[in-house]
Protein backbone atom coordinates (compact mmCIF):
# COMPACT_ATOMS: atom_id res chain seq x y z
CA UNK A 1 0.00 0.00 0.00
CA UNK A 2 2.79 2.30 1.33
CA UNK A 3 4.76 1.32 -2.07
CA UNK A 4 2.05 1.78 -4.26
CA UNK A 5 1.59 5.64 -2.98
CA UNK A 6 5.41 6.14 -3.03
CA UNK A 7 5.01 4.82 -6.99
CA UNK A 8 2.36 7.35 -7.32
CA UNK A 9 3.87 9.89 -5.81
CA UNK A 10 7.47 9.46 -7.83
CA UNK A 11 5.04 9.44 -11.18
CA UNK A 12 3.53 12.48 -10.29
CA UNK A 13 6.86 14.42 -9.49
CA UNK A 14 8.72 13.05 -12.41
CA UNK A 15 5.33 14.38 -14.61
CA UNK A 16 5.60 17.72 -13.07
CA UNK A 17 9.32 17.60 -14.08
CA UNK A 18 8.83 16.70 -17.43
CA UNK A 19 6.30 19.19 -18.10
CA UNK A 20 8.73 21.95 -16.42
CA UNK A 21 11.45 20.50 -19.26
CA UNK A 22 8.73 20.36 -21.52
CA UNK A 23 7.58 24.13 -20.93
CA UNK A 24 11.59 25.17 -20.96
CA UNK A 25 11.70 23.45 -24.88
CA UNK A 26 8.38 25.43 -25.96
CA UNK A 27 10.02 29.00 -24.80
CA UNK A 28 13.28 28.18 -26.52
CA UNK A 29 11.89 27.35 -29.33
CA UNK A 30 9.72 30.39 -29.85
CA UNK A 31 13.02 32.16 -29.81
CA UNK A 32 15.23 30.00 -31.85
CA UNK A 33 15.21 28.74 -35.03
CA UNK A 34 12.42 30.13 -37.86
CA UNK A 35 9.02 30.66 -36.89
CA UNK A 36 6.03 28.50 -38.87
CA UNK A 37 3.87 30.81 -39.50
CA UNK A 38 1.69 29.29 -42.18
CA UNK A 39 1.17 26.28 -39.71
CA UNK A 40 0.26 29.33 -36.78
CA UNK A 41 -2.34 30.88 -39.04
CA UNK A 42 -3.92 27.47 -39.79
CA UNK A 43 -4.00 26.69 -36.01
CA UNK A 44 -5.21 30.36 -35.53
CA UNK A 45 -8.40 29.61 -38.74
CA UNK A 46 -8.73 26.10 -36.85
CA UNK A 47 -8.87 27.01 -33.37
CA UNK A 48 -10.24 30.59 -33.66
CA UNK A 49 -12.96 30.62 -36.52
CA UNK A 50 -13.83 26.87 -35.79
CA UNK A 51 -14.70 27.40 -32.66
CA UNK A 52 -16.90 31.16 -33.10
CA UNK A 53 -20.39 29.81 -33.86
CA UNK A 54 -19.99 27.08 -30.70
CA UNK A 55 -19.05 30.04 -28.38
CA UNK A 56 -21.48 32.42 -29.88
CA UNK A 57 -24.05 29.99 -29.55
CA UNK A 58 -22.89 29.53 -25.45
CA UNK A 59 -22.75 32.67 -24.93
CA UNK A 60 -26.01 34.11 -26.55
CA UNK A 61 -27.56 31.65 -23.75
CA UNK A 62 -25.84 32.20 -21.30
CA UNK A 63 -26.52 36.00 -21.59
CA UNK A 64 -29.98 35.46 -22.20
CA UNK A 65 -30.45 32.70 -19.11
CA UNK A 66 -28.52 35.09 -16.74
CA UNK A 67 -31.10 38.05 -17.60
CA UNK A 68 -34.02 35.71 -16.95
CA UNK A 69 -32.88 34.31 -13.79
CA UNK A 70 -31.25 37.80 -12.37
CA UNK A 71 -34.24 39.58 -13.30
CA UNK A 72 -36.85 38.65 -10.44
CA UNK A 73 -34.37 39.43 -7.73
CA UNK A 74 -33.06 42.82 -9.23
CA UNK A 75 -36.73 43.78 -9.64
CA UNK A 76 -37.63 42.63 -6.12
CA UNK A 77 -35.12 45.28 -4.94
CA UNK A 78 -36.87 47.43 -7.22
CA UNK A 79 -33.38 48.17 -9.09
CA UNK A 80 -34.56 46.75 -12.33
CA UNK A 81 -32.50 50.06 -14.46
CA UNK A 82 -29.13 48.02 -13.05
CA UNK A 83 -29.98 44.82 -14.88
CA UNK A 84 -27.76 45.37 -17.62
CA UNK A 85 -24.85 46.87 -15.49
CA UNK A 86 -25.11 43.75 -13.10
CA UNK A 87 -24.82 41.84 -16.82
CA UNK A 88 -22.39 43.44 -18.36
CA UNK A 89 -20.55 43.44 -14.75
CA UNK A 90 -20.69 40.08 -14.25
CA UNK A 91 -20.17 38.58 -18.17
CA UNK A 92 -17.03 40.82 -19.06
CA UNK A 93 -15.26 40.05 -15.49
CA UNK A 94 -16.03 36.51 -15.29
CA UNK A 95 -18.98 34.50 -17.22
CA UNK A 96 -17.59 35.18 -20.64
CA UNK A 97 -14.16 34.62 -20.33
CA UNK A 98 -14.73 30.88 -18.45
CA UNK A 99 -17.78 30.21 -20.56
CA UNK A 100 -15.67 30.56 -23.19
CA UNK A 101 -12.44 28.84 -21.95
CA UNK A 102 -14.36 26.09 -20.82
CA UNK A 103 -15.87 25.41 -24.21
CA UNK A 104 -12.34 25.76 -25.35
CA UNK A 105 -10.87 23.53 -23.44
CA UNK A 106 -13.20 20.76 -24.42
CA UNK A 107 -13.37 21.41 -27.76
CA UNK A 108 -9.39 22.68 -28.54
CA UNK A 109 -7.40 20.99 -25.53
CA UNK A 110 -8.86 17.53 -26.62
CA UNK A 111 -8.75 18.35 -29.95
CA UNK A 112 -5.03 19.33 -29.88
CA UNK A 113 -4.11 16.31 -27.44
CA UNK A 114 -6.19 13.72 -29.61
CA UNK A 115 -4.45 14.86 -32.89
CA UNK A 116 -0.92 15.24 -31.29
CA UNK A 117 -1.35 11.63 -29.93
CA UNK A 118 -2.13 9.89 -33.19
CA UNK A 119 0.97 11.54 -34.57
CA UNK A 120 2.66 9.72 -31.93
CA UNK A 121 1.18 6.59 -32.31
CA UNK A 122 1.61 6.32 -36.07
CA UNK A 123 5.39 7.49 -35.55
CA UNK A 124 4.70 10.94 -37.41
CA UNK A 125 6.24 12.64 -34.59
CA UNK A 126 9.67 10.54 -34.13
CA UNK A 127 9.46 10.90 -38.52
CA UNK A 128 9.25 14.45 -38.32
CA UNK A 129 12.33 13.85 -35.58
CA UNK A 130 14.61 11.82 -36.99
CA UNK A 131 13.98 13.93 -40.31
CA UNK A 132 15.73 16.94 -38.30
CA UNK A 133 13.03 18.88 -38.50
CA UNK A 134 11.98 20.21 -35.27
CA UNK A 135 8.43 18.54 -34.19
CA UNK A 136 8.24 21.05 -31.41
CA UNK A 137 8.54 24.09 -33.44
CA UNK A 138 6.51 23.04 -35.96
CA UNK A 139 3.39 21.17 -33.91
CA UNK A 140 3.80 23.07 -30.40
CA UNK A 141 5.30 26.56 -30.53
CA UNK A 142 2.05 27.01 -33.67
CA UNK A 143 -0.19 25.72 -31.26
CA UNK A 144 0.29 27.17 -27.81
CA UNK A 145 0.59 30.47 -29.64
CA UNK A 146 -2.37 30.44 -31.29
CA UNK A 147 -4.58 29.49 -28.71
CA UNK A 148 -3.31 31.95 -26.88
CA UNK A 149 -4.49 34.55 -28.84
CA UNK A 150 -7.55 32.91 -30.00
CA UNK A 151 -8.95 32.21 -26.71
CA UNK A 152 -9.21 35.83 -25.81
CA UNK A 153 -10.51 36.71 -29.10
CA UNK A 154 -13.16 34.45 -29.14
CA UNK A 155 -13.75 35.78 -25.12
CA UNK A 156 -14.14 39.05 -26.14
CA UNK A 157 -16.47 38.49 -29.12
CA UNK A 158 -18.21 35.89 -26.67
CA UNK A 159 -18.71 38.78 -24.89
CA UNK A 160 -20.53 40.79 -27.07
CA UNK A 161 -22.83 37.74 -28.43
CA UNK A 162 -23.83 37.45 -24.67
CA UNK A 163 -24.97 40.81 -23.87
CA UNK A 164 -26.95 40.22 -27.01
CA UNK A 165 -28.74 37.41 -25.44
CA UNK A 166 -29.12 39.49 -22.10
CA UNK A 167 -30.68 41.93 -24.79
CA UNK A 168 -33.24 39.87 -26.08
CA UNK A 169 -34.01 38.53 -22.46
CA UNK A 170 -34.26 41.98 -21.27
CA UNK A 171 -36.87 43.49 -24.52
CA UNK A 172 -39.10 40.52 -23.99
CA UNK A 173 -40.29 41.51 -20.09
CA UNK A 174 -39.14 45.69 -20.86
CA UNK A 175 -39.04 47.62 -23.87
CA UNK A 176 -35.35 48.64 -24.00
CA UNK A 177 -34.14 50.06 -27.22
CA UNK A 178 -30.75 48.39 -28.61
CA UNK A 179 -28.92 51.67 -28.23
CA UNK A 180 -29.93 52.76 -25.15
CA UNK A 181 -29.25 48.80 -23.61
CA UNK A 182 -25.57 48.81 -25.03
CA UNK A 183 -25.22 52.58 -24.02
CA UNK A 184 -25.75 51.55 -20.17
CA UNK A 185 -23.72 48.22 -20.90
CA UNK A 186 -20.78 50.69 -21.97
CA UNK A 187 -21.72 53.40 -19.61
CA UNK A 188 -21.36 50.85 -16.67
CA UNK A 189 -17.97 49.44 -17.51
CA UNK A 190 -14.60 50.24 -16.15
CA UNK A 191 -11.11 49.98 -17.55
CA UNK A 192 -10.41 47.60 -14.28
CA UNK A 193 -13.20 45.51 -15.91
CA UNK A 194 -11.80 44.73 -19.35
CA UNK A 195 -8.48 44.43 -18.98
CA UNK A 196 -7.64 42.04 -16.46
CA UNK A 197 -10.62 39.36 -17.73
CA UNK A 198 -8.62 40.32 -21.37
CA UNK A 199 -5.32 39.15 -19.62
CA UNK A 200 -6.70 36.24 -17.83
CA UNK A 201 -8.04 34.76 -21.06
CA UNK A 202 -4.89 34.93 -22.59
CA UNK A 203 -3.22 32.35 -19.77
CA UNK A 204 -6.38 30.62 -19.95
CA UNK A 205 -5.78 30.22 -23.98
CA UNK A 206 -1.91 29.29 -22.93
CA UNK A 207 -2.63 26.60 -20.55
CA UNK A 208 -5.20 24.95 -23.21
CA UNK A 209 -2.42 24.84 -25.70
CA UNK A 210 0.35 24.16 -23.18
CA UNK A 211 -2.04 20.94 -21.63
CA UNK A 212 -3.27 19.66 -24.82
CA UNK A 213 0.34 19.76 -26.41
CA UNK A 214 2.06 17.83 -23.42
CA UNK A 215 -0.63 15.43 -23.04
CA UNK A 216 -0.53 14.77 -27.00
CA UNK A 217 2.77 14.69 -27.03
CA UNK A 218 3.85 12.58 -24.42
CA UNK A 219 1.10 10.21 -24.69
CA UNK A 220 2.10 6.57 -25.17
CA UNK A 221 2.32 4.41 -28.52
CA UNK A 222 -0.91 2.61 -28.74
CA UNK A 223 -4.76 3.28 -30.14
CA UNK A 224 -5.90 3.72 -26.02
CA UNK A 225 -3.33 6.63 -25.60
CA UNK A 226 -4.92 8.71 -27.76
CA UNK A 227 -8.15 8.32 -25.88
CA UNK A 228 -6.50 9.02 -22.92
CA UNK A 229 -4.68 11.77 -24.02
CA UNK A 230 -7.32 13.60 -25.62
CA UNK A 231 -9.62 12.85 -22.22
CA UNK A 232 -6.59 13.79 -19.93
CA UNK A 233 -6.16 17.39 -21.73
CA UNK A 234 -10.06 18.23 -21.41
CA UNK A 235 -9.92 17.24 -17.38
CA UNK A 236 -6.44 19.13 -16.21
CA UNK A 237 -7.18 22.28 -18.87
CA UNK A 238 -10.54 22.77 -17.28
CA UNK A 239 -8.91 22.31 -13.69
CA UNK A 240 -6.01 24.80 -14.77
CA UNK A 241 -8.75 27.29 -16.09
CA UNK A 242 -10.53 27.52 -12.46
CA UNK A 243 -7.20 27.88 -11.02
CA UNK A 244 -5.66 30.72 -13.11
CA UNK A 245 -9.01 31.88 -12.82
CA UNK A 246 -8.89 31.93 -8.84
CA UNK A 247 -5.31 32.91 -8.73
CA UNK A 248 -6.04 36.21 -11.37
CA UNK A 249 -9.44 37.43 -9.53
CA UNK A 250 -6.83 38.01 -6.15
CA UNK A 251 -4.48 40.35 -8.11
CA UNK A 252 -7.29 42.33 -9.69
CA UNK A 253 -8.92 42.46 -6.32
CA UNK A 254 -5.21 43.74 -5.08
CA UNK A 255 -4.62 45.66 -7.96
CA UNK A 256 -8.16 47.50 -8.71
CA UNK A 257 -10.92 47.19 -6.20
CA UNK A 258 -9.36 48.09 -3.00
CA UNK B 1 27.75 18.13 -45.69
CA UNK B 2 25.83 20.48 -44.51
CA UNK B 3 22.74 22.11 -46.92
CA UNK B 4 22.94 25.63 -47.22
CA UNK B 5 20.02 27.90 -47.42
CA UNK B 6 18.47 27.49 -51.01
CA UNK B 7 21.63 25.95 -52.25
CA UNK B 8 22.43 22.32 -51.85
CA UNK B 9 25.90 20.57 -52.40
CA UNK B 10 25.75 17.64 -53.89
CA UNK B 11 25.89 14.75 -51.77
CA UNK B 12 29.08 12.46 -52.77
CA UNK B 13 30.45 10.30 -50.43
CA UNK B 14 33.20 12.52 -47.79
CA UNK B 15 35.51 9.00 -49.21
CA UNK B 16 34.71 6.55 -51.89
CA UNK B 17 36.49 3.88 -50.68
CA UNK B 18 34.37 0.85 -50.66
CA UNK B 19 35.66 -0.37 -47.31
CA UNK B 20 34.75 3.09 -45.87
CA UNK B 21 32.98 1.74 -42.64
CA UNK B 22 29.81 4.25 -41.94
CA UNK B 23 28.91 2.93 -38.93
CA UNK B 24 30.11 0.89 -36.01
CA UNK B 25 28.70 -0.51 -33.44
CA UNK B 26 30.76 -1.87 -30.73
CA UNK B 27 29.08 -4.04 -27.21
CA UNK B 28 25.36 -1.97 -27.61
CA UNK B 29 23.13 -2.86 -24.75
CA UNK B 30 19.89 -1.28 -24.26
CA UNK B 31 16.96 -2.12 -22.06
CA UNK B 32 13.63 -0.91 -20.80
CA UNK B 33 13.35 -1.16 -17.26
CA UNK B 34 13.82 -4.87 -16.10
CA UNK B 35 14.14 -6.21 -19.83
CA UNK B 36 17.27 -5.91 -21.51
CA UNK B 37 16.51 -5.54 -24.73
CA UNK B 38 19.72 -5.43 -26.87
CA UNK B 39 22.66 -7.80 -25.47
CA UNK B 40 26.28 -6.42 -26.58
CA UNK B 41 25.60 -6.12 -30.47
CA UNK B 42 27.97 -5.39 -32.39
CA UNK B 43 28.19 -4.93 -36.32
CA UNK B 44 29.84 -2.72 -38.81
CA UNK B 45 28.04 -0.99 -41.99
CA UNK B 46 30.26 -0.80 -44.89
CA UNK B 47 29.62 2.76 -47.58
CA UNK B 48 26.69 1.62 -50.25
CA UNK B 49 25.85 -1.89 -48.40
CA UNK B 50 22.60 -3.60 -47.83
CA UNK B 51 22.92 -5.09 -44.50
CA UNK B 52 19.64 -6.87 -44.03
CA UNK B 53 19.26 -7.90 -39.73
CA UNK B 54 16.63 -10.73 -39.74
CA UNK B 55 14.38 -11.92 -36.81
CA UNK B 56 11.63 -12.43 -34.45
CA UNK B 57 9.14 -9.81 -33.14
CA UNK B 58 10.53 -8.30 -29.94
CA UNK B 59 14.37 -9.66 -30.59
CA UNK B 60 15.47 -6.16 -30.58
CA UNK B 61 15.37 -5.46 -34.29
CA UNK B 62 14.01 -2.09 -34.06
CA UNK B 63 15.76 -0.73 -31.09
CA UNK B 64 19.16 -1.12 -32.87
CA UNK B 65 18.05 1.47 -35.74
CA UNK B 66 16.48 3.66 -33.25
CA UNK B 67 19.33 4.20 -31.52
CA UNK B 68 21.62 4.70 -34.45
CA UNK B 69 18.91 7.94 -35.20
CA UNK B 70 19.45 8.77 -31.58
CA UNK B 71 15.68 8.31 -30.92
CA UNK B 72 17.15 6.13 -28.38
CA UNK B 73 20.12 6.05 -26.24
CA UNK B 74 22.35 2.98 -25.13
CA UNK B 75 23.12 2.30 -22.28
CA UNK B 76 26.09 0.55 -22.88
CA UNK B 77 28.69 -0.06 -25.92
CA UNK B 78 30.15 2.46 -28.48
CA UNK B 79 27.97 3.78 -31.69
CA UNK B 80 29.76 5.84 -33.90
CA UNK B 81 28.08 6.78 -37.39
CA UNK B 82 30.37 8.62 -39.66
CA UNK B 83 32.74 8.67 -36.96
CA UNK B 84 31.07 10.34 -34.44
CA UNK B 85 29.58 9.13 -31.12
CA UNK B 86 26.16 9.08 -31.62
CA UNK B 87 25.51 9.47 -27.55
CA UNK B 88 27.66 12.08 -27.13
CA UNK B 89 26.33 14.36 -29.79
CA UNK B 90 24.07 17.59 -28.98
CA UNK B 91 20.75 18.45 -30.44
CA UNK B 92 22.66 20.39 -33.65
CA UNK B 93 25.38 17.49 -33.98
CA UNK B 94 22.18 15.21 -34.21
CA UNK B 95 20.49 17.22 -35.93
CA UNK B 96 22.94 17.22 -38.97
CA UNK B 97 23.90 13.33 -38.82
CA UNK B 98 19.95 12.76 -38.70
CA UNK B 99 20.15 15.12 -42.12
CA UNK B 100 22.28 12.41 -43.71
CA UNK B 101 20.62 9.12 -42.45
CA UNK B 102 16.65 8.22 -43.71
CA UNK B 103 14.29 6.99 -41.90
CA UNK B 104 11.44 4.61 -43.33
CA UNK B 105 9.26 3.71 -40.68
CA UNK B 106 6.77 0.47 -41.04
CA UNK B 107 4.37 2.50 -41.30
CA UNK B 108 5.32 4.67 -43.79
CA UNK B 109 4.50 7.55 -40.97
CA UNK B 110 3.37 10.18 -43.58
CA UNK B 111 2.29 13.76 -41.77
CA UNK B 112 -2.01 12.95 -42.26
CA UNK B 113 -3.31 16.53 -42.74
CA UNK B 114 -0.78 16.89 -45.63
CA UNK B 115 -0.74 15.49 -49.02
CA UNK B 116 1.90 14.09 -50.92
CA UNK B 117 3.17 16.80 -52.10
CA UNK B 118 3.66 18.97 -48.93
CA UNK B 119 4.78 15.66 -47.22
CA UNK B 120 7.32 15.67 -49.68
CA UNK B 121 8.21 19.70 -49.64
CA UNK B 122 8.16 19.24 -45.60
CA UNK B 123 11.97 17.91 -45.33
CA UNK B 124 13.03 20.43 -48.10
CA UNK B 125 12.05 23.55 -46.82
CA UNK B 126 12.06 22.78 -42.91
CA UNK B 127 15.52 20.69 -43.33
CA UNK B 128 17.48 21.61 -45.22
CA UNK B 129 15.96 24.90 -46.32
CA UNK B 130 15.09 25.24 -50.11
CA UNK B 131 13.38 28.34 -51.09
CA UNK B 132 12.91 27.96 -54.77
CA UNK B 133 9.63 27.12 -55.62
CA UNK B 134 10.87 25.30 -58.88
CA UNK B 135 13.79 23.37 -57.55
CA UNK B 136 11.15 22.29 -54.88
CA UNK B 137 8.91 20.96 -57.29
CA UNK B 138 11.50 19.63 -59.45
CA UNK B 139 12.39 17.68 -56.88
CA UNK B 140 9.46 16.70 -55.18
CA UNK B 141 8.28 15.06 -59.28
CA UNK B 142 11.72 13.83 -59.87
CA UNK B 143 11.89 11.38 -56.45
CA UNK B 144 7.84 10.85 -56.94
CA UNK B 145 8.45 9.24 -60.24
CA UNK B 146 11.08 7.62 -59.07
CA UNK B 147 9.05 5.43 -56.95
CA UNK B 148 6.17 5.23 -59.43
CA UNK B 149 3.32 7.80 -57.78
CA UNK B 150 3.34 11.03 -59.65
CA UNK B 151 -0.41 11.03 -60.67
CA UNK B 152 -0.48 10.73 -56.45
CA UNK B 153 1.11 14.08 -56.02
CA UNK B 154 -1.99 15.98 -54.61
CA UNK B 155 -3.80 12.75 -52.77
CA UNK B 156 -3.99 12.54 -49.10
CA UNK B 157 -2.50 9.67 -47.27
CA UNK B 158 -5.95 8.58 -46.41
CA UNK B 159 -6.83 7.55 -50.29
CA UNK B 160 -3.48 5.93 -50.36
CA UNK B 161 -3.12 1.99 -49.92
CA UNK B 162 -0.82 0.60 -47.66
CA UNK B 163 1.84 -0.09 -50.18
CA UNK B 164 1.21 3.35 -52.10
CA UNK B 165 1.88 5.08 -48.69
CA UNK B 166 5.55 3.28 -47.90
CA UNK B 167 6.66 4.32 -51.15
CA UNK B 168 6.03 7.65 -50.69
CA UNK B 169 7.31 7.17 -47.53
CA UNK B 170 10.31 6.11 -49.13
CA UNK B 171 10.42 8.74 -51.45
CA UNK B 172 10.11 11.59 -48.57
CA UNK B 173 13.38 10.01 -47.01
CA UNK B 174 14.99 9.95 -50.82
CA UNK B 175 14.42 13.47 -51.34
CA UNK B 176 17.03 14.89 -48.72
CA UNK B 177 19.90 12.15 -50.74
CA UNK B 178 20.55 10.60 -47.40
CA UNK B 179 23.52 8.47 -47.08
CA UNK B 180 22.73 5.79 -44.87
CA UNK B 181 18.72 4.12 -45.29
CA UNK B 182 17.24 2.38 -42.51
CA UNK B 183 14.13 0.49 -43.43
CA UNK B 184 11.95 -0.42 -40.10
CA UNK B 185 10.03 -3.55 -41.57
CA UNK B 186 9.37 -2.05 -45.34
CA UNK B 187 7.31 -4.81 -46.42
CA UNK B 188 5.33 -5.87 -43.34
CA UNK B 189 1.41 -6.01 -43.86
CA UNK B 190 1.45 -5.98 -47.30
CA UNK B 191 0.55 -8.83 -50.35
CA UNK B 192 3.24 -11.17 -51.55
CA UNK B 193 3.29 -8.79 -54.66
CA UNK B 194 3.45 -5.45 -53.53
CA UNK B 195 5.80 -6.75 -50.87
CA UNK B 196 8.18 -7.79 -53.87
CA UNK B 197 7.72 -4.14 -55.44
CA UNK B 198 8.99 -2.71 -52.25
CA UNK B 199 11.53 -4.99 -51.76
CA UNK B 200 12.76 -4.23 -55.75
CA UNK B 201 12.27 -0.99 -54.95
CA UNK B 202 14.66 -0.52 -52.39
CA UNK B 203 17.48 -2.06 -54.11
CA UNK B 204 16.65 0.15 -57.46
CA UNK B 205 16.92 3.40 -54.98
CA UNK B 206 19.98 1.91 -53.06
CA UNK B 207 21.59 1.65 -56.48
CA UNK B 208 20.12 4.89 -57.70
CA UNK B 209 21.44 6.86 -54.52
CA UNK B 210 24.24 4.92 -53.76
CA UNK B 211 23.54 4.85 -50.24
CA UNK B 212 24.03 2.32 -47.96
CA UNK B 213 21.09 0.68 -46.03
CA UNK B 214 20.17 -1.43 -43.23
CA UNK B 215 16.99 -3.33 -43.63
CA UNK B 216 14.89 -4.77 -40.68
CA UNK B 217 12.42 -7.35 -42.17
CA UNK B 218 11.08 -10.97 -41.03
CA UNK B 219 10.50 -11.57 -44.45
CA UNK B 220 12.61 -13.77 -46.33
CA UNK B 221 12.14 -12.80 -49.74
CA UNK B 222 12.83 -9.48 -48.71
CA UNK B 223 16.06 -10.43 -47.60
CA UNK B 224 16.94 -12.78 -50.63
CA UNK B 225 16.34 -9.55 -52.70
CA UNK B 226 18.01 -7.10 -51.41
CA UNK B 227 20.49 -8.19 -48.89
CA UNK B 228 24.51 -7.96 -49.51
CA UNK B 229 24.85 -9.11 -46.13
CA UNK B 230 22.55 -10.75 -43.36
CA UNK B 231 22.68 -11.11 -39.89
CA UNK B 232 20.50 -13.39 -37.60
CA UNK B 233 19.25 -11.58 -34.02
CA UNK B 234 17.63 -13.44 -31.42
CA UNK B 235 16.88 -12.60 -27.96
CA UNK B 236 18.77 -9.12 -28.48
CA UNK B 237 21.63 -10.73 -30.05
CA UNK B 238 23.15 -11.50 -33.41
CA UNK B 239 23.80 -15.11 -33.64
CA UNK B 240 24.57 -15.92 -37.38
CA UNK B 241 25.87 -13.42 -40.10
CA UNK B 242 26.91 -13.75 -43.59
CA UNK B 243 24.83 -13.86 -47.31
CA UNK B 244 21.60 -15.50 -48.08
CA UNK B 245 23.41 -18.55 -49.76
CA UNK B 246 25.53 -19.01 -46.85
CA UNK B 247 23.14 -19.04 -44.49
CA UNK B 248 20.45 -21.20 -46.12
CA UNK B 249 23.27 -23.74 -45.41
CA UNK B 250 23.32 -22.97 -41.65
CA UNK B 251 23.14 -25.70 -38.47
CA UNK B 252 21.54 -23.01 -36.39
CA UNK B 253 18.07 -23.64 -35.51
CA UNK B 254 16.47 -20.43 -35.60
CA UNK B 255 18.43 -19.68 -38.61
CA UNK B 256 17.28 -22.76 -40.12
CA UNK B 257 13.65 -21.93 -38.74
CA UNK B 258 13.83 -18.48 -41.02
CA UNK B 259 14.76 -20.31 -44.08
CA UNK B 260 12.62 -23.55 -43.82
CA UNK B 261 9.42 -21.43 -43.99
CA UNK B 262 10.60 -20.10 -47.60
CA UNK B 263 11.85 -23.69 -48.59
Amino acid sequence: MAEQAITGWRKWAEDIGEQCVFFARFFRNIFTGSFEWSEFVRQCYEIGYRSMMLVGITSFIMGLVLVVQLRPSIVALGAESMLPKTLTVSFIREIGPVITAIICAGKIASSIGAELGSMKVTEQIDAMEVSGANPLQYLVVTRILATSLMVPLLAVIGDVIGLFGGFLALNITDNISLPLYFHKCIASLDFSDFLPAVVKTIFFGFAIGFVGCYKGYHSNKGTESVGIAANSAVVTASLWIFVIDAIAVQITSLLFYK
Amino acid sequence: MKATNGNISPKKPASTQKDEVVIHAKGIKVGFVDNEVLKNITFDLKRGENMVVLGKSGSGKSVTIQCIVGLLKPDAGDLTVFGQNVAEMNDDELKQLRMKIGFLFQSGALYDSMTVRENLEFPLTRVLKLNDQQEIDKRVEEVLDGVGLLDAIDKLPSDLSGGMRKRVGLARTLIVKPEIMLYDEPTTGLDPITSREISELILNMQKKYKTSSIIITHDMECARITADRIVVMDDGEYIAEGSYKELQKSDNKMVRSFFNETT
